[in-house]
């Protein structure tokens, strides 16, 4: 199963980031997680929201670049060695990971976001390894 | 010290004369010999034996670098290419370059000129000079090198791009003259005072040209290096550096005007100016066998100057650039129009035609960074895409323009969308 990420393009200038996150704010779209990624001159900043082509839509409206991703959120116990676990199961099928980072932790469970350079293989990895991935549906709820 | 006395200070009835003489030979070489030209004259039904005298010249049709463009390779050539010994190039307003070619006689004629120019620089063949422009298809680095040989001088031919190599051998071997651009020397000051060599140097004159400088950047390098400055000027169309240099006392270019004839134009009409007044230069070569062009537009805006110089020389002065009657930019020495820029975009479809162009001089070097916008269609999550892109553009525009371009990827709809003409360059260079 793959969620929808919002990628946003924003140069590294001062207010820009805020700038996006008011446009996020006023359309009453809900940030689960987001990531950051910058250089010297842009940043990506990847966001997991809770209407994911609204965002888009809006931030479009408003003078930014965004993208619609498929990612993995993926369900891994909330223990030592567990993201390694998952880590090696993906590397064995000898396929690339793009970025990940980290979404919410309870009590067992934790979730990570995962991009990988063929993401149908990972999706079918997944299921095979009986790895459980969620949508964003599902985790807007938790 | 004056390398040819007898063309150099001839009085002005004798140069009128000489032109006079070779204009009328000119025109008949090339209405025989360049089918473009002889088509100009019939269209407007002139004949050979109607230019009569220097002033005639009014009568005959300009060349422009379009001409060259559409005649490329060599359409404009007025021999065979058994008769060509040498070809340059320079980079034009299309992909296309601007390519002449020279006779062993043009080679001769230009290595002429240069020595006239570094003469006039103080320049003898006592001593080491350094020639440090870029040798190649660009008339910098063989034009310089020719003429500081034909005086006899000692040429170390350094060609671009070693500072430190350039700065070890100005020490080790004594140089006592340079050639290359104003903004190199002015980064080759700074990298002798870091390496603390700055009193170990015997440099006493550079000759400076291929980008337009002024009399305070002149200044501030003399005082740097504690030599004189000479500005050298010449374009590869007409036969590349030599055709007009400053003198000691710096008030206008002198211009080797028995070889290349000298018109100031009224930039709408056309019409020559009187002294002192700005206009386009252009350029007849009354001596040029190889690809001889007549009343050639520059783009170059100068007023001229024909009285009498303090030095003893009679020849014509044109004053230092005033600018460009084009958009052209000269970054690096090397000429750019925005126009490539822009048809170098449009071959890559990940980014908009949008682009601005931020030129900047960075520790006395030309910098040169262009901002563009992402096609929305290639919008990415991935840092390493961006990075492989800006790459990618990077590159298209070396192999276009010759030149290195820090890309810049900007958000949509930042660059301006003007009506009109739109502004695409941001020039921050201040010429000191
Ligand atoms: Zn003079």
């Amino acid at each position: 199963m793959f969620a929808k990420q919002l990628t946003v393009f924003i140069e590294n200038r001062t207010g820009r980031l805020s700038e996006v996150l008011n446009v996020l704010k006023e359309n009453n779209i809900n940030i689960l997680s987001l990531s950051l990624a910058d250089t010297t001159e842009y940043g990506l900043l990847r966001l997991m929201v809770d209407n994911a082509p609204l965002g888009k839509e809006k931030l479009s409206e408003n003078g930014f670049s965004s993208l619609l991703s498929n990612v993995s959120i993926i369900k891994i116990p909330h223990k030592a060695g567990s993201l390694q676990e998952l880590l090696k199961v993906i590397d064995d099928n000898g396929v690339n990971i793009e970025y990940m980072y980290g979404l919410s932790i309870e009590s067992t469970d934790a979730y990570v976001v995962l991009k990988a350079s063929n993401a149908d293989k990972v999706d079918a990895i997944l299921t095979e390894n009986n790895i459980e991935t969620i949508s964003c549906d599902t985790l807007s709820k938790m | 010290m004056i390398w040819n006395e007898t063309k150099e200070c001839m009085s002005r009835d004798e140069m009128h004369n000489l032109q006079s003489k070779r204009l009328i030979k000119l025109v008949d070489y090339v209405y025989h010999n360049v089918e473009f030209y002889r088509k100009k004259m019939q269209a407007v039904g002139l004949l050979p034996c109607d230019i009569k005298a220097i002033e005639d010249i009014t009568k005959l049709p300009f060349t422009t670098k379009d001409d060259l463009r559409d005649n490329y390779p060599f359409g404009l050539f007025a021999v065979p290419n058994s008769e060509i010994v040498r070809i340059h190039a320079s980079s034009g307003t299309t992909g296309k370059a601007t390519v002449v070619g020279y006779t062993r006689r043009d080679i001769e004629i230009w290595s002429e000129c240069v020595a006239r120019c570094f003469t006039m620089a103080g320049v003898s063949k006592d001593d080491i000079i350094q020639v440090a422009y870029g040798y190649g298809l660009f008339t910098g680095g063989l034009g310089a090198h020719n003429g500081a040989e034909k005086i006899g001088a000692t040429v170390v031919p350094m060609s671009t791009g070693n500072s430190k190599k350039l700065t070890t051998m100005m020490v080790d071997f004594g140089a006592t003259a340079i050639a290359c651009t104003p903004s190199y020397l002015l980064h080759i000051s700074e990298v002798l005072a870091e390496e603390g060599l700055l009193d170990k140097i015997k440099l006493k004159n550079a000759i400076c040209g291929a980008e337009p400088w002024t009399d305070q950047m002149r200044l501030e390098i003399e005082k740097r290096l504690n030599i004189r400055a000479f500005d050298i000027y010449g374009l590869s169309e007409i036969m590349g550096p030599g055709v007009a240099c400053d003198c000691k006392f710096h008030k206008g270019l002198h211009v080797c005007e028995d070889h290349f004839y000298p018109e100031v134009l009224d930039t709408k009409t056309l019409i020559p100016v009187a002294d002192g007044v700005l206009g386009e230069l252009a350029f007849t070569t009354l001596t040029k066998e190889g690809i001889p062009l007549i009343r050639y537009r520059t783009k170059d805006l100068t007023s001229i100057d024909h009285s009498a110089c303090e030095c003893g020389r009679t020849s014509a002065r044109i004053s230092k650039f005033k600018g460009r009657s084009d958009d052209m930019l000269i970054i690096r020495g090397v000429n750019v129009f925005p126009s490539q820029i822009e048809a170098a975009l449009c071959e890559l479809d990940e980014v908009t035609p949008h682009y601005m162009m931020i030129v900047d001089r960075v520790n006395n070097l030309d910098t040169l960074e262009i901002q563009v916008e992402l096609n929305p269609n290639y919008y990415t999550d991935e840092v390493r895409v961006l990075e492989s892109l800006t790459k990618k553009i990077a590159h298209t525009i070396q192999q276009a323009l010759g030149i290195n371009a820090k890309i810049k990827i900007v958000e949509p709809q930042t660059l301006v969308r003007s009506q009109g003409k739109a502004v695409h360059v941001i020039d921050n260079r201040k010429l000191i």
